[in-house]
């Protein structure tokens, strides 16, 4: 992850102030606020990190809110067991060499414990609340920062960017504290804890735009590459141990990239050539889908999928 | 969407009010459809949402309305923000709900806002609700209100309907020393007037709402203020490549702020000079509002969050007292004599509540007073007294240094919205003379 490359933009004409933000610069000041904020009054806070660009872009940020100090604080990834591989080589690689603490939480360890049952269709994604909150509960993180924007989807529109979570870890959308100004409330009873969204106000197009300027480093599943796949309720998921391809499923070699990182059973790749960023900006600026209409089966289950999940302690 | 490399000023970050019923969730779901903002696999889940209910055409409404509870009632509870861009401008919207129990989520859309839209049923007209929204969007220095009169297409799309609802609110905002007002008749559930002009009011000239949102100037209306830099963290690294490194970081809330520069840092008074800063790593000479940096000082002074860092020759004024424009969002009551937390900016702070002069009533916008207390959604002046010295800029100068909220130590609830300050109107001189009362309630 190297530093800022670019200078900041002067505003054009219209008599705009000479000292306007460029627009990913506005986003970054912000999310740095919140990232200082947490780490101002919090005791012990923790970043969600799945190897996926968003949570990525969070933890350059991080690394540029405290330099020349390290982060100040932990990261956690709940393995759902079903991750693609060079994911997780990639998540270790990046602890490794910014000498990051990184807390996992394994799906499969409560399969195997009988807590957790297998679903039928084989997604592992709505069984990671219970690793989640029971490590929250654990290790007595009082904030806990997830990469998730507000235009991902109807549910996480209306969420915070400090949203309080009960001892059950539930989020109940009608008694949100409203959020005024840049003040943010960080207040909450023992046991309570605060799930921060410091990526809010981007988009999926910002994400891209802010990894192409930082020139952030990312798993190479985003990209374009020649893969095993099998179609499955009108998506393509890789073929692997976790349970596909089925009977009357046929696998072949697709040219495909991953517009999101999660769980192998239900994210899906998309036909691509985008094998660089410029690219993948340019195939996501033309794209009649989003991001987790083309690529995520467990946010169509149902009308309120994510909102349902949500409130029992997903992030 | 469309890929943009502008500036954030080319950002219009805008809000949305309206009673129930007036269309409020159809008239964004009609932005975002006709400016092409939805995409295919939303539009579907819209369909397919509307044929189980047996609607005949798309429900544009259930693209926002993203509760459960918001789509078995068929009414927004909740403030969503959300995302689109034209070719001209960027836009971050925070839909928020009209019901009256929901005003706090007004307030909370409405305090990042540079413009407010509100609507109103063109059969109705003005209604208290909409004196609540405008007022509470005056109070909270909203530059830009939006007159959204919405179901033409119920009066017949007759212009003297129009006009008469234009003149009554037009005076209403008048009357509150308001901001600017642009009123625009329009039909949600059509898209008349909304993306693209009406075919049925060819008597109407002006712009349609979102022309009007991609083309309104964004300036900064408040009065220019030295610069302030609440500090957040302090950073010290205390490693052997950063042995004696002490930076104080923070978001430039106004001003600029320059290497060399002689510095005063509040509460304590004490003053050194700008040896260095770092925007995120990378050193600068000078830095400005709204960026997130990092200074370094010539002395080793004791600062620590929650302290503000101005220019040594023009530092605000502490005090301990004050008075404070308030809009409260809580379901517990604010009482004289409560025990409250104060958050401005960085720092928190024990107050008391000294005194609630009045309350504002919004049907007339006259003051009741000495209510005794003020309950959810009541909007009135308070008095308060903190634990500790405060540096306050007056609302009426700042929306960042002005506000504070007040919290409920007990439970951490967030209270109370205030705005440092007496006046309610907008702080245009001119209009201030030409008045003989400013808005002291």
């Amino acid at each position: 992850m190297t530093p800022a490359l670019d200078a900041v933009t002067a505003a054009g004409g219209g008599g705009e102030s000479p000292y306007a933000l460029s627009h990913p610069d506005a986003l970054e000041s912000e999310a740095v606020h919140i990232l200082r904020e947490v780490a101002g009054e919090f005791d012990n806070p923790v970043l969600l990190f799945s190897g996926g660009k968003d949570s990525i872009v969070m933890l350059h940020l991080a690394l540029k809110a405290f330099t020349p100090a390290p982060v100040p604080f932990a990261l956690l990834h709940v393995d759902t067991g079903h991750n693609f591989p060079e994911v997780l080589a990639f998540r270790d690689r990046v602890v490794a060499e910014h000498g990051l603490r990184l807390h996992v939480a394994l799906v499969q360890d409560y399969i195997d414990r009988g807590v957790l049952k297998e679903r039928p269709d084989g997604t592992r994604n709505p069984l990671q609340t219970r690793p989640l909150t029971d490590t929250i509960q654990r290790e007595r993180f009082d904030a806990v920062f997830g990469g998730g924007r507000r235009d991902e989807e109807k549910a996480r529109a209306k969420e915070r960017v400090f949203s309080l979570r009960d001892e059950f870890s539930q989020w109940d959308p009608r008694r949100q504290r409203p959020e005024l100004w840049n003040l943010y409330n960080g207040r909450h009873l023992p046991r309570e804890h605060v799930r921060v969204f410091p990526l809010s106000n981007w988009t999926e197009l910002d994400v891209w735009q802010y990894i192409a300027r930082e020139r952030i480093e990312l798993p190479a599943i985003y990209f374009a590459h020649e893969r095993e796949v099998f179609q499955r309720h009108h998506m393509w998921l890789t073929a692997g141990p976790w349970g596909g391809p089925e009977e009357g499923e046929r696998a072949e070699k697709r040219r495909v990239r991953y517009r999101t990182v999660g769980d192998m059973s239900c994210t899906g790749a998309v036909d691509s050539d985008a094998d660089t960023i410029d690219k993948v900006i340019t195939e996501i600026a033309a794209s009649r889908l989003t991001e987790r209409g083309a690529t995520r089966a467990d946010d169509k289950l149902s009308e309120a999928a994510m909102e349902d999940r949500k409130r029992e302690g997903y992030f | 969407m469309s890929v943009l490399s502008d500036t954030a000023a080319d950002t219009l970050r805008f809000a949305t009010a309206g009673s129930v019923d007036d269309g409020k969730s159809t008239l964004v779901g009609r932005l975002l459809h006709d400016s092409k903002s939805v995409l295919a696999d939303q539009l579907e889940a819209v369909a397919h949402a509307s044929r189980n209910r047996g609607q005949a055409a798309p429900d544009l409404a259930l693209l926002t309305d993203g509760l459960r509870a918001e789509r078995e009632q068929g009414i927004t509870i909740d403030v969503a923000y959300r995302y689109f861009a034209t070719p001209r401008r960027r836009f971050i919207l925070a839909d928020t709900p009209g019901h009256v129990q929901y005003t706090r989520n007004m307030v909370t859309g409405a305090s990042t806002a540079e413009l407010t839209i509100i609507l109103v049923d063109a059969r109705n007209g003005v209604v208290e609700q909409t004196r609540r929204h405008t007022a509470i969007a005056a109070l909270l220095r909203v530059p830009q209100i939006v007159l959204a009169v919405n179901k033409m297409d119920l009066v017949g799309y007759q212009e003297p309907a129009f006009a008469a609802i234009a003149e009554q609110y037009t005076a209403y905002v008048k009357e509150l020393g308001g901001p600017e007002v642009t009123v625009i008749p329009i039909c949600a559930l059509a898209g008349d007037n909304v993306v693209d002009s009406s075919a049925h009011m060819d008597w109407y000239s002006g712009p349609t709402v979102l022309e009007h949102l991609e083309t309104v100037p964004l300036s900064d209306h408040l009065a220019p203020l030295t610069a302030r830099l609440p500090v957040q963290y302090v950073i010290r690294p205390q490693s052997p490549g950063h042995p004696d490194y002490r930076g104080y970081a923070g978001r430039i809330a106004e001003g600029t702020f320059r290497t060399g520069q002689q510095v005063r840092v509040l509460p304590s008074g004490r003053t050194s000079t700008i040896t260095a800063i770092e925007r995120l790593g990378r050193p600068v000479e000078t830095a400005w509002a709204l960026q997130s940096v990092t200074v370094l000082l010539h002395d080793d002074l004791d600062i620590s969050r929650g302290d503000l860092i101005v220019p040594a020759a023009d530092a605000p004024a502490t005090t301990r007292e004050v008075t404070a424009t308030v809009c409260h969002v809580a379901d517990q009551p604010l009482t004289t004599g409560h025990r409250v937390l104060l958050k401005h900016g960085t720092r928190t702070v024990k107050a008391l509540v000294t005194d609630i002069p009045s309350r504002l009533t919004l049907e007339d916008l006259s003051p009741y007073p000495h209510p005794g207390q003020l309950v959810a959604n009541d909007i009135g002046q308070v008095r308060l007294r903190t634990a500790e010295p405060l540096p306050l800029d007056t609302y009426a100068h700042s929306r960042r240094t002005g506000s504070f909220i007040l919290i409920d130590p007990a439970d951490g609830t967030t209270l109370t919205a205030g705005m440092v300050g007496e006046s309610f109107a907008l702080p245009d001189p001119a209009a201030h003379a030409a008045k003989d009362e400013g808005w002291d309630f």
